[in-house]
């Protein structure tokens, strides 16, 4: 599996990242699905709703992921999937991150240490739930089409 | 009671690949066991072990939240339109952390 992200948009993620550090950061991955695996075209960075909790959760609403799905099919794009940051850990996701994915959506995972962004990785949850599955970032430079 | 389902994007792999899919149910409960009968694989995704929804699966009916009504017994008329919308949540594992 491969998901295609610009060097622009891979920026745009380690900074929303490094803007929210300690705290973790999330938004969605909006772009579309060919024979060639997933193109992210644009992202939508989103407030962290885990005010308790944000130097190790995230959470997106509901009413959220209505209002980024909208805003996905306004402009022809599909949601893909979702990105957040981990603070000082890696990039790969946790037993917390497993038990509340949903299959079919694209995972990136940001790993920042010391307020710098490192590794990036893509994850996709297996149909029977048991474990994430890698996806290949391949990066795309310049415009699309 | 006739009422239909819309399925969120993750879930249609699952469900026949259909954005909406028809069941029948006098309650959100029975119409969400009905369509977790028909497509067996949506199961794991919708419910917990215990068989409770998932927390982060949201459920709603012409647009209101079944948290807000009577959950899962929320009776259901002919025609009602049951929405399943995610949470999205997550976050690194606390005690996975990089000494510096």
């Amino acid at each position: 599996m491969i998901l295609r992200l610009s060097e622009d948009l891979t920026e745009r993620i380690r900074a929303h990242a490094t803007q929210s550090y300690p705290y973790e950061c999330c938004g969605a991955l909006l772009g579309a699905e060919d024979d060639q695996g997933r193109e992210v075209r644009d992202l939508v960075a989103l407030e962290n709703q885990r005010q308790d909790s944000p130097r190790n959760r995230f959470l997106v609403r509901p009413e959220d992921v209505i209002r980024v799905d909208k805003v996905a099919r306004e402009r022809g794009l599909d949601l893909l999937g979702w990105y957040h940051s981990h603070p000082d850990a890696p990039a790969r996701p946790s037993e917390f991150d497993r038990e509340h994915a949903w299959p079919w959506y694209s995972y990136v995972i940001l790993s920042v240490e010391a307020s710098q962004p490192r590794r990036m990785a893509s994850w996709r949850l297996l149909d029977d739930r048991s474990r994430f599955e890698a996806e290949e970032i391949m990066a795309q430079t310049g415009p699309l089409g | 009671m006739a009422v239909t389902v819309m399925i969120p994007t993750p879930l249609r792999p699952f469900a026949g690949r259909q954005s909406s899919v028809a069941v029948e149910g006098r309650t959100v409960g029975e119409a969400l066991e009905a369509l977790s009968t028909r497509y067996a694989e949506l199961r794991r995704h919708l419910y917990a072990d215990g068989g409770r929804l998932r927390s982060f699966v949201n459920v709603y009916v012409n647009q209101e939240d079944i948290r807000n009504l009577q959950k899962d017994q929320t009776p259901l008329r002919d025609g009602d339109t049951i929405m399943i919308v995610p949470s999205i949540a997550g976050g690194k594992n606390s005690k996975e952390s990089f000494s510096w």
